[in-house]
């Protein structure tokens, strides 16, 4: 076991999309329980360095992990297909449609529920998207077209950003 | 009388059996200690049996001070020298405190963190809290007529880099070792969960006298895992009293200008909203310029009065849910916690946003120093194995200034501590050498809108085209919560690095010449207990070796093994000598020598752990 072995190794769990989400939480505790720095207060400093860095390490794997989007974009960088969001910005015509009906929505909505129904309508274009990225990480093993869904689910996700903040400000008043 | 202690045959009996370590909540209107005696965890009482501390340090003639009861018996007549609700300026400056007007002190507007003006010449909010801690440190040692290993001080959930950071100062200025600091709500559910055997989803509203926190916990076999949390760390219980004493004032149609009426009229109307938790009725009685006042106050007035206040927290507990994604009805159970949440509107309030009925089977003053303590104890060593883990979270989100004064979110709120992450940035022009590196913390977009933690500059790096420099800048968190930000030029190699600190007026040297002759170590010789401390550290450690090379000694070759265990013989031989110096070369000369053992036991550990079998079945 190695500080530098990939998050499915360190959680003992296969490197699918799919994921089981209550043995992740079970691993991920169990980890925790063994590294945590509060299991070596009494053990000195260099006890303490260790289990910093491995702390620091499960955890990190478990934030990876515990999201879709992160853990899609991480099989696809595994498997050799770079995200590279910054330089791959091309999307579909369809997608992009799709955004800017979204964004005039948001900008429209004027009370909670309506920007309530918004979010309820994104999340389900989210779970559809996860599904796909799914079937192309799992069963399609086609890790380049995974990175395009990758990269299309980004741009959702900024957008929920966007209803949560707007939420927040609608519930403030 | 205690029964004596047997080993277990092949055990290695720990030398110092039992360390006596505390908890303690310093609060805004109360502070408290607590410890685990006979595997109970009780709070400790004083020489009058009293177990609440209040929160209040006045400052008399000749340097003298008078804490807790003492000091708030004259607070009526001494409001400038007698300073309560201190929490409330920690890490702050003045600009962050809002009503300093209706305030009855003479601010001290400095960078960083306020101070407040005495007769005993300026104090910084860390200075005061200090004192209490003092008080309750040796209440502590009073009690067990021992000296203290260390402590785990609590801090609300939402207290920000510099609140953590002064709060620890403040600790250490006290002449405590800080095992830990953790979160108040994490603290109550440790106290709450322990004692009911709880599993499963539970929410902890907790609102004291100046701070409100709301986190939600998953409880799982001795696991605390915070799974989110928020609040507001200037909102409390004080802020009812104000606007209790404003609105009786404004009826009785009087002002309270000096800093003496202002302080009566707080007084009063804590005591009339204290009353209004038992009766539908009560009144508001002060003295103002001489005045005698009385004005009647119903409980639908104070619940008039408060209810935007409480409105705030329901405001934060919808966001706290919303952020774990977790729906009203998956919360098992609502624990209360801060002597505020006894006000009736806020039990019902709650109550019905969560749709069940809220838990106030404890006591909501002890509740967060019992679990401190039970953490203290562990910490300490003097639990059994595996009883007890905190899984804890940052409740601010941590970033830098970029270009346009936007902030880049480096490491989000509700994030596991624990934590480091690494983000890469690249210069702007062409040539460009140095480069300005700004820690900011929350939510906002703008940097202006965010609380500015720390400024450090990288400089050094070798002239290139603009963009083509990487500049990796690293941000840790600690288990305390505590950030540590450093950045690197990847090709060239030059480092720079920041601990974030408050700045409150105290050079280090300052702070080392109030331990030499300040309240903290009053009668003790300082070399002595140097040595002292680096002679038990030996000895710890030379214990934990030896202890290690029993279980796990398969783990190196001979070689190894026996420079390990020169190296423990080493550093007992030197705990026996008088050089301080010397032994902690031994103990640093052990630590470095075990590092490689270190990592291989953790890494046996991490195996042991996937395969899902516990050591003694190996």
């Amino acid at each position: 076991m190695n500080l530098s072995d990939d998050d499915f190794t360190l959680f003992g769990l296969p490197p699918r999309f799919a994921l089981d989400r209550a043995a992740l939480d079970q691993r991920w505790r169990q980890l925790q329980a063994e590294v945590h720095p509060d299991r070596f207060a009494a053990d000195g400093a260099a006890a303490q360095r260790v289990a910093m860095q491995w702390a620091v390490r499960v955890n990190e794997a478990y934030q990876r992990l515990k999201e879709p989007l992160s853990r899609g974009a991480y099989l696809c960088e595994l498997r050799g297909a770079a995200i590279d969001a910054e330089r791959n910005t091309a999307m579909p015509a369809a997608f992009l449609m799709q955004q800017m009906a979204w964004r005039e929505a948001l900008d429209d909505a004027a009370d909670l529920a309506a920007v309530e129904r918004l979010d309820a309508e994104v999340l389900a274009a989210e779970r559809t998207m996860q599904a796909e990225l799914q079937r192309l990480l799992d069963d399609a093993a086609d890790a380049p077209a995974a990175a395009a869904e990758v990269r299309a689910l980004m741009f959702v996700r900024r957008f929920r950003a966007d209803i949560e903040r707007r939420l927040e400000t609608l519930e403030a008043r | 009388m205690a029964l004596l202690q047997i080993s277990e045959p092949g055990q290695t009996p720990d030398p110092h059996q039992r360390r006596i370590a505390v908890g303690i909540d310093l609060g805004t209107t109360h502070s408290l200690v607590a410890s685990v005696r006979h595997g109970v965890a009780e709070c400790l009482p004083d020489a009058e049996g009293r177990l609440l501390l209040p929160s209040a340090v006045r400052y008399l003639e000749g340097g003298r001070r008078a804490i807790g009861h003492d000091a708030l018996a004259q607070q009526a007549e001494d409001p400038e020298n007698t300073i309560v609700s201190v929490k409330r300026f920690m890490g702050r400056g003045l600009a962050d405190v809002a009503n300093a007007g209706k305030l009855p002190y003479r601010f001290v507007d400095r960078p960083g963190m306020l101070a407040l003006a005495t007769r005993e010449g300026e104090k910084s909010p860390v200075e005061v809290s200090a004192e209490i801690l003092a008080s309750l440190r040796q209440r502590a040692e009073d009690s067990f007529d021992a000296d203290l290993f260390g402590a785990v001080i609590t801090v609300p959930a939402y207290f920000d880099e510099a609140q953590r950071q002064a709060t620890k100062d403040a600790a250490q200025l006290a002449g405590l070792n800080v095992l830990r600091l953790i979160s108040e709500p994490t603290a109550a559910a440790v106290a709450y969960g322990l004692d009911n055997g709880s599993e499963g989803l539970y929410a902890v509203y907790d609102l004291g006298g100046g701070t409100f926190d709301i986190s939600l916990l998953r409880l799982s076999r001795g696991v605390f895992e915070v799974v989110a949390t928020g609040g507001d760390a200037a909102l409390g219980g004080d802020d009812v009293d104000r606007a209790l004493a404003d609105w009786a004032l404004a009826q009785a149609g009087a002002a309270a200008d000096s800093a003496r009426d202002k302080r009566a009229a707080l007084v009063a109307a804590r005591r009339t909203k204290e009353q209004l938790t038992d009766a539908p009725q009560a009144e508001w009685r002060c003295t103002i310029e001489g005045r005698e006042l009385a004005v009647p106050v119903a409980r639908a007035q104070l619940d008039a009065l408060a209810r935007p206040l409480v409105d705030r927290t329901l405001a934060a507990v919808r966001k706290v849910l919303r952020d774990a994604r977790v729906a009203r009805d998956e919360v098992q159970g609502v624990v209360m916690v801060g002597g505020a949440t006894r006000m009736p509107l806020v039990r019902t309030a709650v109550g019905e946003l969560f749709g069940r009925e809220v838990l106030t089977n404890v006591n909501p003053d002890e509740v967060v120093a019992i679990g401190a303590a039970i953490q203290a104890n562990a910490l300490a060593g003097n639990a059994k194995d595996g009883e007890l883990l905190l899984l804890d979270v940052i409740a601010l989100s941590l970033g830098l200034e970029t270009m346009g004064g936007l902030v880049e979110r480096v490491i989000e709120r509700n994030t596991t501590i624990p934590v480091a992450k690494a983000q890469d940035f690249t210069t702007f022009k062409d040539g460009q050498t140095a480069m300005a590196i700004h820690v900011v913390q929350g939510e906002r977009e703008l940097v202006s809108e965010c609380r500015s933690l720390a400024r450090f500059e990288l400089r050094g790096i070798p002239p290139m085209v603009a963009g083509a420099a990487r500049i990796r800048v690293t941000f840790q968190v600690d288990a305390d919560g505590l950030l540590n930000v450093s950045a690197r030029e990847q090709g060239s190699g030059v480092e720079a690095s920041i601990t974030v600190k408050p700045s409150y007026g105290l050079g280090d040297e300052q702070i080392a010449q109030m331990l030499k002759d300040g309240f903290a170590h009053a009668e003790e010789d300082l070399h002595l207990r140097k040595l002292r401390e680096a002679r038990v550290e030996a000895e710890r450690l030379a214990l934990a070796t030896r202890a290690a090379l029993a279980a796990d000694g398969h783990l190196l070759d001979d070689d190894d093994r026996a420079k390990v265990q020169a190296l423990a013989e080493a550093a007992e031989r030197s705990a026996r000598s008088d050089d301080a110096d010397a032994i902690e070369a031994a103990t640093k000369a052990l630590t470095q020598g075990t590092e490689t053992f270190a990592a291989a036991r953790m890494n046996q550990g991490i195996r042991q752990a996937l395969a899902g079998r516990k050591v003694e079945e190996i």
